[in-house]
């Protein structure tokens, strides 16, 4: 199956249809789809079109600059890479723990990142599909019309993503890119006035996260012929457990399961996630295939994210989810659930977690603290390692750094979250071309189909390009008369040639 | 006892003791005029011309200009401050500033002039002059990017360490600071963290390492007011920059 419809046999016999640019997702995609004449599909691709470059541009920088500068990878969850990057800075500085209060306040700094992300996807970019139908009116189905249909919902979702944002606020200093994680620990604590501003709507936001568990419980249950099949595939999944198995967003140890639920590997030390995970660069797309090293190319690629964090993890710490989750994983009955659009019921179950775990932490005495920072003991020798992982909004985000004695950062590797996703994305979107495109004539509708099945996934595409050096490129030069002169290529592996 | 003599800026009279310049007089008095190169521990410079003002109409870098009785000082004019845009304007394109990863952010002095000025945009193409960064020092690291030419690191260097590990080379647009070591790095001077010319950058070229983003926002100097307002409180009571 995984590279079913991938790649057309004869594609210059088809014809082409584009979805530029995929919306209400974040950054910029584009899906092209090759049919035959009689509506036949082929070829399904999900191609990331944006380029950035991170990776490259980090080396030569100081380290300590890494977690403000590579945040700027996303306006949406900066948090998770500032926060990746320090930890894979901790490490490289030889640090094993950071004090309470810095550990605490990275903690709520993230978990309102996972409240205001999720709350941005269900409510502003996910739920005008979910509330008025995939193929219903184009002009209201966005969240000006939620507001003006369900004014409660859109209230609530943008009320949520305010709250977010301002633990994000006091947390890291700012709404969007603050600096207040540092290698060692955090520059800042909560002052009691801050703590107080933000216990005031605690409980508010935790009771709107259910009610939001409750709104996607009801959808998907009251219509299983369209939740439980639409864009269904089975794969591995993966994610970050604690030693006892539980949900944590911050901290922990990769856990894969397969498509039955039995365990690949479990418990498995993060800085070594090299011996467990590979990428693949494929000619046509700018972002990686990552795929479980034991399980190979074909049969290794895997899901991250709500969906499979829900189903990885054996229990989550606070009451309210855990009582969402083991109702989740019971509708499975005993099986792992697949379902694309269960990634909609899974994220709001995280949203209520990450509500829950932001009212515990702010009747945490620790988070007003003021011891803030540890130093350690770098390894000697030319360069110094580290790696940091981190469940961001939309997956499992790996930041890998070395570091020279001059301080310099030497190499940089990222796998963001939605590189871990992109074969389960092209899979969901081959799926739904099969079910609902095949032999149709296309409309906006249908092709929209196609969008929801990749919205499911959260997708920031513009955090998840950073290919360069391996990056497959074509430059053509073209005559007026259209005629190719010139044309260079550089295959995955660097190698150019002139045609 | 006699009378302290006067000169006006902006139409507020402004006292001044025999020997000050024009911007001492104003500082001391609590008026901010903009200023990059000029620092009250040394001589004046003139060069980067931010702090031009117009003395009896007639265009002077208030901090060369000694401070006379009777003088009609403007500063804060549309025409003064559409210059002073400007030149911080070009400023910004000639070097590489990215504000949002620097550490220097919210304490640094061409931010904030930048800020004070109303600068929503460079304005102008960008030069991206290429000028790699010097990580050879254990304690200090040069980022030339940043560099405004100012020559505060020459002249704390020069006259105040008396060691001479900093300078200007070339002419123009190719005007770049250098180190004055046969290899060119800092490593192979005797500068030390202690160094007044480790003290005086107004932007972010000469930074101590390993301590970037200690002061959260809202805490740094020019998080909450603007620099303006920050220098021109902090000299009524002292000489400051």
């Amino acid at each position: 199956m995984t590279y079913e419809l991938e790649t057309a046999a004869n594609p210059e016999q088809l014809r082409r249809v584009a979805i530029d640019p995929v919306s209400r997702v974040e950054g910029h995609g584009k899906v092209t789809i090759l049919l035959d004449e009689n509506n036949q599909v082929h070829q399904v691709r999900l191609h990331i079109v944006e380029f950035r470059g991170f990776e490259r541009f980090i080396q030569g920088r100081p380290y300590w600059e890494v977690p403000v500068m590579v945040q700027r990878l996303c306006g949406i969850c900066p948090v998770s890479h500032h926060l990746a990057a320090s930890k894979a800075l901790d490490v490289m500085l030889g640090i094993k723990q950071v004090t309470p209060t810095a550990d605490k306040m990275r903690r709520l700094m993230h978990y309102g990142q996972m409240l205001q992300s999720h709350a941005l996807h269900f409510f502003h970019l996910s739920s005008p599909d979910l509330l008025f139908g995939f193929d219903s009116e184009v002009a209201k189905r966005n969240v000006v019309g939620v507001a003006g249909a369900h004014p409660e919902i859109a209230k609530k979702g943008v009320l949520l993503r305010k709250y977010g944002q301002e633990v994000i606020r006091h947390t890291a200093g700012k709404r969007v890119h603050g600096t207040a994680s540092v290698p060692g620990g955090v520059n800042k604590s909560l002052s009691s006035a801050e703590r107080a501003e933000l216990l005031k709507d605690a409980y508010q936001m935790v009771a709107w996260s259910r009610d939001a568990v409750q709104i996607i419980k009801q959808l998907h249950t009251a219509t299983p012929e369209l939740y439980d099949v639409f864009g269904h595939f089975e794969s591995n999944m993966m994610g970050l457990v604690t030693p006892t198995g539980d949900l944590d967003f911050y901290h922990g140890a990769l856990r894969a399961k397969d498509a039955d639920g039995k365990i690949i590997f479990d418990q498995v030390d993060y800085q070594g996630y090299m011996d467990v995970v590979e990428e693949e660069v494929r000619p046509w797309s700018y972002m990686k295939f990552p795929f479980l090293k034991q399980l190979g190319r074909e049969n290794g690629w895997y899901k991250v994210g709500p969906l499979a964090r829900i189903q990885n993890c054996d229990q989550i710490p606070t009451p309210l989810a855990e009582g969402e989750r083991k109702e989740f994983v019971a509708y499975g009955n005993g099986k792992p659930i697949h379902a694309t659009l269960a990634y909609h019921w899974a994220r709001m179950i995280e949203m209520l977690f990450a509500a829950e775990m932001i009212k515990d932490l702010l009747h945490d005495d620790d988070i007003e603290g003021k011891d803030l920072m540890v130093t350690g003991t770098r390894k000697p020798g030319t360069e110094a390692e580290g790696v940091g992982v981190i469940e961001a909004p939309r997956g499992t985000l790996f930041h890998h750094y070395r570091v020279g004695e001059d301080d310099l950062v030497t190499m940089a590797n990222l796998i963001v979250s939605t590189t871990n996703n992109n074969q389960a994305m092209n899979t969901a979107v081959r799926e739904v071309a099969k079910k609902y495109l095949n032999g149709k004539e296309l409309t906006e509708g249908l092709l929209n189909h196609i969008e929801v099945a990749i919205r499911a996934y959260d997708p920031c595409l513009s955090c998840a390009t950073h290919a360069l050096g391996q990056m497959p490129l074509e430059v053509s030069l073209i005559d007026a008369a259209g005629t190719v002169i010139d044309q260079v290529t550089r295959n995955a592996q660097g190698i150019c040639r002139i045609e | 006892m006699s009378e302290k003599k006067t000169f006006t800026l902006d139409g507020d009279d402004v006292a001044f003791e025999p020997g000050q310049t024009i911007i001492q007089a104003a500082l001391a008095a609590g008026k901010y005029i903009p200023h990059l190169c000029y620092h009250p521990e040394f001589k004046p410079h003139g060069s980067c011309k931010l702090c031009t003002v117009k003395i009896n109409g007639r265009p002077a870098a208030s901090c060369t200009t000694a401070a006379q009785p009777g003088l009609s000082v403007e500063s804060e004019i549309p025409e003064i401050q559409d210059q002073r845009r400007t030149m911080v304007q070009m400023l910004l394109v000639e070097g590489n500033h990215f504000c949002p990863s620097c550490e220097k952010s919210g304490n640094c002095m061409l931010q904030g002039l930048a800020y004070d000025l109303g600068i929503m945009s460079p304005h102008f193409p960008q030069i991206f002059p290429t000028r790699p960064l010097d990580a050879s020092h254990a304690d200090v690291f040069l980022d030339f990017d940043r560099c405004i030419l100012c020559e505060l690191c020459v002249r704390a260097s020069t006259e105040v360490d008396h060691k001479g590990v900093f300078a200007l080379s070339g002419r123009g647009i190719n005007k770049h600071l250098i180190v004055n070591a046969e290899s060119g790095k800092l490593a192979d001077t005797d500068f030390a963290l202690t160094d007044k010319a480790a003290q005086v950058c107004p932007v972010g070229v000469i930074l101590k390492k390993r301590v970037g983003f200690a002061v959260p926002i809202g805490k740094r100097r020019f998080d909450a007011t603007p620099m303006s307002v920050v220098i021109a409180e902090e000299s009524k009571t002292k000489e400051t920059v």
